[in-house]
């Protein structure tokens, strides 16, 4: 089956197997694989993009169901070698440690704030439960994300 | 306080940024799964659905009919590629009994997940699809989950062995002492403790890509590992391929906790199967594969037993535990209830002391390292165990902490168990770490609500903990019977335009070893960290080391990064002296330059001396050119971090839940690098000893069938289930290293456990419940309180 996206803004047409999930073709197809795969069951969140502008994880959609839409994956986030804002807050404040996590993450969170420019630590703490982190504790990753926002603010 | 850029010189104990983060923010970062080699086949194993079986008969003809797929074997068809069976590095015991584990099971199965074909194809999809196609048929056999049925012999799991028991280690330095002190206690006080199995859950699978060059022989591993360095001497005995053909690259390793200490059945497949097909082979875990897989941690059942005078002084600790192997013993599984074995005394000051471990086999996946090895059960029990003392006696829990205490006069301690502790003040963690808790206001609100009968009851929860680790003297490894040794290596060399180059044999997964010792280099040179560049994970260009675990990076590794520089420092200065014409006594080295003592005008930066070290055209006679020097530091003891924890829970005695409404920590893990890095450990550690006392249980039914088989049964806690923490650290160096480092990659899961629980047992005090096994999940939490209400209610 083709199909025809845009993946950080570029378009492209592709002959995919219709069981191929999303996130198999940004990887494989495409070559970004920034996106993370971190479970079978999605749980995990590692595999976080925006299609669309909402925050989808990338293995719960097949490819095909992707047909016309624009895909951002977090190699698309930073721009003109300057990481994006969320990026550098996460940096900051150490919000990452092996980075497995991190792309997922940060897609995720992004999306929190574009939704919730002002969260409270617990809006943070609920927005981000669909993306498990094993080495922050989330501590510094909260830390990051309501810095994100204050400095948006 | 906020990170900062670190101006140069100075640079030990800045919160600098992670020189790691650029390249995981951005996805640029390779972990394995991401090095796609054309012309690779994909590996898909087969595994065993049930606990124990014989294998009668495994038919891989219908994969081979599956598009995409190349070749499909069978634990037969692949017997004679192994040289060895896959290791276990630690027999504990002259005696221990240990089964060939072969990294396809050929005749029988032992535990679900259990490997038994393998399918190589062209595409990942086209071998999943291939190893759904391969049938096997199996004779169940009767399973054994339980330990003490598996200590019984009922069913023996490895005929071959004649016995599930593989081993009893014993630490009794004086057993009539032990005895005695039994005999004449004025209070006793015994505790049952359970820790259960718990699933590492790195958020990265395990991987493995294997790259030949078939004409030269050669062969390239990409591993998601914490050793290439024991990886790379493990598989060339396993494999039978000779050590300098293979290089054993981890790139990006997405998080280890000890899962990734091992040597796996999939990797020396890996490499078998590379050099069978003389093409690539790459082999991706799933995360349900991982939870069946990949070792896990824990498993141990304890009997703590103190001893103590009328005032709870305790003049004793007796422990028996019974640990679960698992199927096959892995890399160090056998050693790990021995990392524990000398810390049941924790913090106190305990005259005599017997330890005693049984590790039996059972049909489930083998146990291993997993964060803290040992120290955590040890600390659960004492932690847990004294507060029983602590109501015998009639005080309260911080109380009983500071009667038992090892003083900080002490130091260095020797133990009843036989070690030194370097250092340690910790009732200042313990006073600390009261004090930000604020439990005088905590206290206040406890009566208040126990007073009014509130559903929601508070409990406040203390563990003061200390743990040994940097692994390891290499003699005291000798003295347990550990194969290897425990030294770390390193090299610092100056380049041409001064920059700096470290080559460490550490193998970071996450702890930001890059920036760590850059710092470390940066400190002594009087170079920005920016101007140093760190190498690793590649046996190519680290050819020596001993790779990361056990909280030994900083305090062996780091410290070897240190002396290698040192050494560079020495010989850079008798290159200053022979070009400025001054004695070397007349020569200081300060802020990066080399210059008389008295007269500052003469002076040599250390950029200058590395280029005058390079083109060789006026050295002192007999001096070799360059500016490069190795350490291979083996450090002469463990380090002993220690600190205390402050766990404040509410706890709805309608339904069982509890929350965590606070959480203090106070570590010391001496002198501090990086404290950004620190703190980070910390939280990391915490989360995980969290996540054992409340939430995470590897879970098997009575035949052996593992029920958590995925992220939605096995609950790896998100966000939304904890608070932030509050820590802080006091610092006691470590006199043992010149760095006076400890480790903390493992500290916080040593203290926090014990934290939790006691917390919930003091809110549910009123009720007569003083424990509570682990995870304390809302349904364990509600019966315990239903039960509890059951008694009162029939003893009115
Ligand atoms: S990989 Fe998509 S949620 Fe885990
Ligand atoms: S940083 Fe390792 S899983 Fe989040």
């Amino acid at each position: 089956m083709k199909v025809s996206v845009a993946v950080n803004g570029a378009a492209r047409t592709d002959e995919v197997e219709p069981r191929l999930l999303l996130v198999h073709y940004l990887r494989d197809v495409v070559g970004l694989t920034g996106t993370n795969i971190g479970c079978d069951t999605s749980s995990c969140g590692a595999c976080t993009v925006h299609v669309d502008g909402e925050s989808v994880k990338s293995c719960t959609m097949l490819a095909v169901q992707a047909d016309g839409a624009e895909i951002t994956t977090i190699e698309g986030l930073a721009s003109g070698g300057e990481l994006h804002p969320m990026q550098e807050a996460f940096r900051q404040h150490h919000g990452l440690q092996c980075g497995y996590c991190t792309p997922g993450m940060v897609m995720a969170a992004t999306s929190l704030l574009a939704e919730n420019p002002s969260p409270t630590e617990a809006e943070v703490r609920e927005g981000l439960e669909g993306n498990l982190c094993r080495c922050t504790g989330y501590h510094n990753i909260v830390k990051a994300v309501l810095a994100a926002a204050g400095a948006g603010r | 306080m906020t990170a900062t850029q670190a101006a140069p010189g100075g640079v030990l104990g800045q919160r600098l940024l992670r020189k790691e983060d650029p390249a995981l923010l951005t996805g640029e970062a390779q972990f394995v799964a991401d090095l796609n080699v054309p012309g690779a086949l994909h590996a898909v194993i087969v595994r065993s659905p049930v606990a124990h079986a014989r294998i009668l008969s495994v038919d891989v003809s219908p994969a081979m009919s599956v598009p995409g797929v190349v070749a499909a074997f069978t634990g037969k068809d692949l017997e004679g590629e192994w040289a060895g069976p896959l290791p276990c590095a630690w027999p504990v015991t002259p005696d221990m009994k240990s089964p060939a584990h072969l990294p396809l099971a050929t005749d029988k199965v032992c535990y679900a997940g259990d490997g038994v074909a393998v399918v190589l194809a062209t595409s990942e999809y086209a071998a999943r699809d291939g190893g759904d196609a391969v049938a096997v048929e199996y004779d169940p056999l009767p399973a054994v989950v339980d330990l003490d049925d598996a200590r019984s012999d009922r069913v023996v799991i490895h005929d071959e062995l004649g016995t599930n028991t593989s081993y009893v280690w014993e630490l009794t330095p004086d057993q009539a002492a032990v005895d005695a002190a039994f005999a004449d206690a004025a209070h006793t006080v015994h505790g049952h403790y359970v820790q259960q199995r718990l699933i590492p859950s790195a958020i990265e699978p395990r991987g493995v890509l294997v790259i030949p060059q078939p004409f030269n022989g050669e062969y390239t591993l990409y591993s998601a590992t914490q050793i290439p360095h024991i990886l790379k001497v493990m598989l060339a005995l396993t494999v039978g391929v000779p050590e300098t053909a293979i290089r054993v690259i981890a790139p990006a390793v997405g998080g280890g906790f000890g899962s990734k200490l091992n040597v796996y059945a999939e990797e020396a497949l890996a490499l078998a199967l590379a050099r069978k097909m003389r093409r690539p082979i790459r082999w991706i875990e799933t995360r349900s594969e991982a939870t069946q897989a990949t070792i896990q941690g824990r498993g141990q059942i304890q009997d703590i037993e103190l001893a103590a005078d009328a005032e709870g002084r305790i003049t004793a600790v007796r422990v028996k535990l019974l640990a679960d192997m698992g199927a096959y013993l892995q890399l160090v599984t056998p050693g790990v209830p021995l990392l524990g074995a000398f810390l049941y005394s924790g913090v106190y000051d305990v005259p005599v002391y017997s330890f005693s471990c049984t590790s039996v086999f059972t049909n489930m996946t083998p146990t291993d390292a997993y964060r803290g090895a040992g120290r955590p059960e040890a600390t659960y029990a004492i932690e847990r165990v004294i507060e029983d003392l602590a109501r015998a006696v009639g005080v309260d829990s911080a109380e009983i902490r500071r009667r038992n205490f090892i003083k900080a006069e002490q130091f260095p301690y020797s133990s009843a168990a036989g070690l030194v502790y370097d250092s340690g003040a910790y009732e200042q963690a313990l006073d600390r770490a009261l004090e930000l808790s604020g439990m005088d206001g905590l206290r206040a609100e406890q009566a208040r609500r126990r007073e009014s009968g509130d559903r929601v009851q508070l409990g406040i929860g203390i563990s003061s903990y200390m743990e040994m680790c940097g692994l390891a003297p290499s003699r005291v490894l000798a003295s347990l019977n550990y194969t290897a040794g425990g030294w770390e290596a390193a090299t610092v060399r100056l380049l041409p335009t001064g920059k700096v180059q470290v080559v460490t044999g550490t193998s970071p997964h996450g702890q930001g070893h890059e920036t760590s010792w850059s710092m470390i280099v940066a400190d002594r040179l009087g170079v920005g960290p920016e101007d140093v560049e760190v190498l690793h994970s590649d046996t190519a260009i680290a050819p020596y080391g001993l790779d990361t675990y056990g909280s030994r990076s900083l305090s062996v590794g780091g410290v070897a990064v240190a002396i290698a520089t040192d050494r560079v420092i020495a010989k850079a200065k008798a290159i200053a002296a022979h070009q400025l014409e001054i004695a070397e006594e007349d020569l200081e080295f300060r802020d990066g330059a080399f210059t008389a003592k008295g007269t500052p005008e003469r002076s040599m930066p250390l950029g200058a001396v590395a280029f005058e070290a390079f083109t060789a055209h006026n050295l002192p006679d007999g001096l070799e050119p360059n500016l490069e020097a190795s350490s291979h530091f083996d450090p002469p003891n463990f380090t002993f971090p220690f600190g205390t924890h402050v766990c404040v829970v509410e706890v709805d005695t309608e339904t069982g839940l509890v929350s965590l409404r606070s959480y203090t920590a106070v570590d010391d893990c001496g002198v501090q690098v990086n404290p950004l890095i620190v703190e980070g450990q910390v939280h990391g550690g915490i989360t995980q000893g969290v996540a054992q006392a409340l939430f995470e249980e590897a879970v098997y039914d009575e035949d052996g069938n593992p029920k958590t088989t995925t992220l939605m049964d096995y609950l790896v806690p998100a966000a939304s289930e904890l608070p932030s923490y509050v820590t802080d650290s006091t610092v006691t160096p470590s006199p043992t290293n010149l760095l006076g480092v400890k480790g903390i990659g493992e500290a916080g899961t040593i203290g926090s456990a014990p934290a939790v629980i006691n917390a919930i047992c003091d809110a549910l005090a009123p009720l007569g419940i003083h424990d509570m096994a682990m995870p304390a999940t809302p349904e364990r939490v509600w019966r315990s309180i239903s039960e509890a209400r059951g008694e009162e209610a029939k003893g009115s």
